[in-house]
């Protein structure tokens, strides 16, 4: 990890957006979720306040894509509550779709659709589901593209491009819908080793703007650099939060320890 | 020299390509691995070669002296004898009914050879009116068109005696080529809209305005219901559809005029054909047949059963456990009876099951059944498209915020359907091939004709000839499919990559 | 511990009926509901009337009356007087005969096929490409009409059998093909031919407790015993002692001419053979394809992992290929039988006796009984579909593989 970690700290981080606010973007109070009858999200509370940047990690299998999967109810909890912007997560289907078109998601195998070019990647969504006119919607596709540095390749197909650039293209595909929260779901962990940082890039740049994050992810140079707060689960709960110093420095719970030593240790 | 250089090496020079050694290539070579390599397979060489051998000695014969022109069987004996041959084919039968076999009892258009190729006897018996008009005579009409039969050469009258059917089939073909090939450009898929309506009309004929006012009526509803749809959801939008369409074609409760169950469109098609009367002469289907009745039906059989299909495989996949059992159920009944049932059910059974007094004509019925049996099958094929989708992207579709509709019409259904391509170009052909057995229910598919030919004193007892040239012109058209179907599985492996 | 909160409970409104996920799909469910009894109500009703107006009713009474027509092949005795239950089951009966046999020599050709066209000689390879397109790319009544058209009319009369007739018996005078139908031995169990079956069936249990013992020992000891030569010679060489000990007790009848036709043995009639070899033949294109590309599914790696293990070639086909190209191969073969199963009804096309034509032919025809008989028969069918594909089922999930 060292590597990604200097090529992140190279980089000058432009604080002055990064504020975090008192309104609350998000709010999980003793949410629940089972899997048949495996428990694999037990008692979470989370508040998320507008400008977080959030680093979850945690071992495989711990729950933590469940729980971001849980927030745009990709996933259906069982039981407590979630509030997404205000709007609390019910059986009610118009609450589902209002937060799914407010919270951006990014995948860890980006999830393009392959048979669409990568502008109408962009625009499909506003077009279908915000009814914006396509040539507004093209323009602001063609904005975002320009931000993830790849407006060139607007007229090209998902397969044609790099795993990196896929993936900046799902980030872009998602701000299209202008979110106001962005769930990021191990977006690096599909990629080859060289592809990784210009999809760290980008997220530090969506960070920079003030955007209200959540990363599952395991670069601890990006969790240092940019996040305020680090999540570590284990066993379906969370185990350990704090400000990135004070985790990786000096970690509480033994479990957060053995997995710090684990991924740093090498 | 140390002991650690002697492991290190740099090349100096680049060794340039060298032929192999002799005794590498060449044919001999090529035969040795590939046809003589060892005792089991020299020995499969030859025992292939001799029965190679042995079938093309005992057909070439046949094929090829065979009597191509001649009026009757015994003729076709008559000239082998005459030859001195011992055995020959007797392809006159097909010289001289392959058009029938094409087209089965289906009519030429008479006025056309006459006025283009018949016109010195035409106009020497009178002309046309006094041939083909109102009140001629019909025996006098029957004899004119006998001779000009015989007269004129069988290509001849394949052009343009039955150029109906051709341009049909030459449109259908144009219609469906933007479907199946994505580079040809997008206009062209208005033409496989419109297709249904032009192929139906070239083929029935009648009035122009019974096609074109279905036509119509079917725009207007779509047209209502995406006005609808853009400003008040998608639901409404096809509720409003559904009802627009239920108005304009049943005109139920006298929505508009008239009371009770009044039918809208007869009476508009009554008004317009008083209007500005437009039409080719109208041909019933007991007079289709013939490899043209293979297409008609395999064709409408497949087109008509994809957008059942798909509903039938989203159904199966759906979360409501009833819609899915429904779905499972019917496909499951479709599939496990045979088609020739349901041609059974389609000739005999269908009479119950409408309301008394309604009766619509047979080859209606079996393309209704086709349709049901084909649906089931389809269904089975766009379900294997549908699971082959990677689950990111029903994830991505959701995520977006697309519900179940959007996400299924612009994410999922255009690769799934764009992956069982190949599979619903098999299940057509399989549904191709199956068309000959409408022959049970009494329509003319090309092996009833040989049996109809058969039954002429001219070629009693004649089978081989016939059941060839039948079963070349299916072969001929089920490999070039199935070609087709290979090339896009290859076309997909390489897109996927 | 926080407590947990429950929502405040709200009033139900009847928009929670189209967007609320709890009462959606419930409403969604049970429109669809009303809309297929309405329909069925619909089908039922017209049905009613359609009968009340014809003067019928419903009722399987019918299979309880005199059939009065006649079967020319049956496998359990039938004459005109028993009733069209019994016509049914003498169709049912040919029906699987026929599918049984169909299957059988369909798994033969194809998987002969199949493995053929995977050779590298390309005559091989070129005739079997060429049989397959033939086979697959024609429509099947066609075959069945040729190969009856061949053993009827292609076939020599029995009087042609006749001393210095042109044709002649095959397999030592034992097997007559005439355009009467085949003509095969007749097996007559004589005195003591039971103790000959027992010791017969006996040595195949045996086999298996050969099998059974070597898989043992050889996990125990690591020795592998010579299963297969072992096998071959239980297989014949009791039951041959048997036969001869016992005083050769099975003899077989031979067909002979007699008057105008053969007498004895037993006659095989030729729309059951064109049925029986244009049904496999067209059948066994499709397995070939199966089977081909069964085998090539399986990886080349897998192949060249075992050979690097160095498992020897056939051990390979064995224990590596097979395995896993029978996972790909028996699903599709398994529907293909269900397909022979029911092309089987295209008995029709020449005068085969299936269940089509006793119960779907001629008893409706006699009786009148059109929606009766054919539902009959439609049950029939979906009975072995379901029974086929259920074994299908069976066999996918026991072959499962174990995955993530």
């Amino acid at each position: 990890m060292s590597e990604f970690q200097t090529s992140i700290e190279d980089r000058q981080i432009d604080r002055s957006q990064m504020k975090v606010s008192d309104e609350i973007a998000i709010e999980i109070t003793d949410m629940n979720k089972w899997y048949g009858t495996f428990h694999v999200l037990r008692d979470i509370n989370l508040t998320v306040n507008r400008g977080e940047r959030i680093v979850v990690c945690g071992p495989s299998g711990s729950g933590k894509s469940t729980l971001i999967r849980c927030i745009n109810a990709l996933e259906e909890h069982q039981k407590g509550t979630i509030t997404v912007d205000g709007t609390t997560l019910s059986t009610d289907l118009k609450n589902i779709d209002k937060v799914r078109s407010e919270v951006g998601m990014v995948f860890q195998h980006f999830n393009l659709f392959p048979h669409l070019t990568i502008l109408e990647n962009c625009t499909l969504a506003p077009i279908w589901v915000r009814q914006v006119p396509k040539r507004e919607a093209e323009e602001t596709a063609m904005y975002f593209l320009e931000k993830v540095k790849i407006p060139e390749q607007a007229l090209k197909y998902p397969g044609q491009l790099s795993g990196g650039q896929q993936q900046r293209v799902a980030i872009a595909r998602s701000l299209c819908m202008r979110p106001r929260i962005m769930l990021f779901d191990e977006p690096t962990s599909a990629l080859d080793p060289e592809m990784i940082k210009e999809v760290l890039d980008t997220m530090i740049q969506l960070a920079e703007e003030g955007m209200t994050m959540i990363c599952v992810t395991h670069e601890m140079g990006f969790a240092q650099a940019v996040a305020n707060r680090v999540i570590f689960m284990d066993q379906g709960q969370i185990i350990e939060q704090n400000e990135p110093k004070a985790f990786f420095n000096n970690p509480q719970n033994d479990r957060t320890k053995l997995f710090l030593s684990q991924i740093l240790g090498h | 020299m140390s002991g650690q250089s002697s492991i290190a090496f740099v090349r100096g020079d680049i060794i340039p390509p060298a032929p192999p050694p002799p005794g590498q290539t060449g044919v001999l070579r090529w035969m040795r691995e590939n046809l003589f390599s060892s005792v089991t397979n020299t020995l499969l060489t030859l025992l292939s070669l001799y029965l190679i051998w042995s079938v093309l000695s005992a057909v070439m014969p046949w094929t090829l002296n065979g009597v191509w022109v001649a009026g009757s069987l015994n003729e076709c004996r008559e000239i082998r004898d005459a030859r001195g041959l011992e055995t020959a084919a007797c392809w006159a039968v097909i010289n001289e009914r392959w058009l029938q076999l094409l087209f089965g009892f289906y009519p030429t258009d008479d006025r056309l050879l006459a006025s283009l190729f018949y016109a010195e006897p035409l106009a020497a018996a009178g002309g046309m009116d006094a041939i083909f008009g109102a009140g001629s005579n019909a025996t006098t009409r029957i004899e004119f068109v006998n001779a000009m039969k015989a007269d004129l050469s069988n290509l001849t009258i394949f052009f343009f005696g039955y150029w109906r059917p051709l341009v049909a089939v030459a449109l259908l073909v144009v219609a469906v080529a933007p479907i199946l090939y994505a580079n040809l450009p997008r206009g062209l898929l208005w033409l496989s809209l419109a297709y249904p309506f032009i192929g139906v009309f070239l083929f029935w004929g009648g009035s122009v305005w019974g096609p074109a006012l279905v036509a119509l009526g079917l725009v207007a509803a779509l047209f209502l219901g995406r006005l609808v749809a853009g400003r008040s959801g998608l639901l409404a939008g096809a509720l409003t559809a559904l009802g627009a369409f239920v108005v304009i074609f049943l005109n139920p409760l006298g929505v508009i005029g008239h009371s009770g169950l009044f039918p809208l469109l007869p009476h508009v098609k009554g008004v317009m054909d008083g209007l500005l009367p437009m039409g080719l002469p109208a041909i019933p289907s007991d007079q289709f047949g013939g490899f043209m009745l293979a297409i008609i039906i395999g064709t409408s059989g497949i087109v008509l059963s994809l957008p059942i299909g798909i509903l039938l495989a989203l159904g199966r996949q759906s979360t409501m456990p009833f819609i899915r059992w429904v779905c499972v159920t019917f496909i499951e009944v479709i599939r496990g009876v045979p088609l020739i049932v349901w041609l059974f059910v389609a000739s005999t059974l269908l009479k119950y099951f409408l309301p008394p007094g309604s009766n619509f004509d047979a080859l209606l019925r079996v393309i209704i059944l086709v349709t049901l049996f084909a649906s089931a099958y389809i269904a089975e094929v766009v379900r294997g498209g549908l699971a082959a989708l990677p689950k990111g992207q029903y994830e991505a579709a959701d995520s977006l915020g697309l519900d179940y509709w959007k996400s299924m019409r612009l994410i999922v259904l255009p690769q799934a359907l764009k992956i069982s391509i190949p599979g619903i170009v098999n299940t057509f052909i399989g549904l191709f091939k199956d068309t000959t057995l409408v022959v049970f229910v009494g329509l003319r598919d090309p092996l009833g004709l040989t049996n109809a030919i058969r039954a002429t004193p001219e070629w009693n007892g004649i089978y081989w000839e016939l059941y060839i040239f039948v079963a070349l012109l299916f072969f001929t058209f089920c490999f070039f499919m199935s070609r087709y179907s290979m090339y896009l599985e290859r076309k997909l492996q390489t897109d996927r990559r | 511990m926080a407590e947990v909160t429950i929502p405040p409970r709200e009033a139900f409104r009847l928009s929670q009926l189209l967007y609320d996920a709890r009462y959606r799909s419930l409403t969604i469910q049970v429109i669809a509901a009303m809309v297929l009894m309405l329909s069925l109500a619909w089908l039922v009703d017209n049905t009613v009337q359609n009968l009340a107006a014809l003067g019928k009713d419903f009722s399987f009474a019918f299979l309880w009356t005199t059939a009065g027509y006649d079967i020319n092949q049956q496998i359990i005795p039938f004459s005109s007087q028993d009733t069209h239950a019994r016509a049914a089951l003498v169709g049912i009966l040919n029906t699987l005969v026929l599918a049984v046999m169909g299957c059988i020599l369909a798994t033969i050709i194809g998987v002969l096929v199949g493995v053929l066209r995977l050779s590298k000689n390309f005559v091989v390879s070129g005739i079997m490409t060429f049989y397959v397109e033939a086979m697959r790319n024609t429509p099947l009544l066609i075959w069945i009409l040729i190969v009856f058209a061949v053993m009827t009319e292609a076939t020599p009369q029995p009087r042609e059998f006749r001393e210095g007739g042109s044709a002649a018996m095959i397999l030592w005078d034992s097997v007559a093909i005439s355009n009467r139908g085949v003509f095969v031995p007749k097996p007559l169990w004589g005195d003591g031919s039971g103790v000959v079956v027992a010791v017969f069936l006996l040595s195949i249990l045996g086999i298996f407790i050969l099998r059974r013992v070597a898989r043992k020992r050889q996990e125990q000891t690591g020795q592998q015993l010579p299963v297969f030569r072992v096998s071959l010679a239980l297989f014949f060489l009791p039951a041959l002692i048997a036969f001869f000990v016992m005083g050769r007790p099975i003899t077989l009848e031979l067909p002979e001419l007699g008057g105008f036709n053969f007498v004895g043995g037993i006659q095989i009639r030729n729309s059951l053979i064109a049925l029986w070899l244009a049904l496999s033949l067209y059948t066994s294109a499709f397995i070939a394809e199966i089977v081909r590309s069964g085998i090539l599914a399986v990886s080349k790696g897998q192949t060249e992992a075992a050979f690097a293990l160095g498992i020897q070639p056939n051990r390979t086909m064995q224990l590596v290929i097979l395995p896993q190209a029978l996972r790909v191969i028996i699903p599709p073969l398994i529907s293909q039988f269900l397909n022979l199963t029911k092309n089987s009804s295209l008995a029709l096309a020449v005068g085969y006796m299936d269940v089509r034509s006793t119960l779907g032919g001629i008893t409706i025809n006699q009786t009148g009984r059109e929606i009766e008989g054919i539902l009959l028969l439609g049950t029939f069918y979906l009975i072995v579909s379901l029974i086929i594909s259920s074994v299908m089922n069976l066999y996918n999930s026991s072959v499962k593989l174990k995955e993530r």
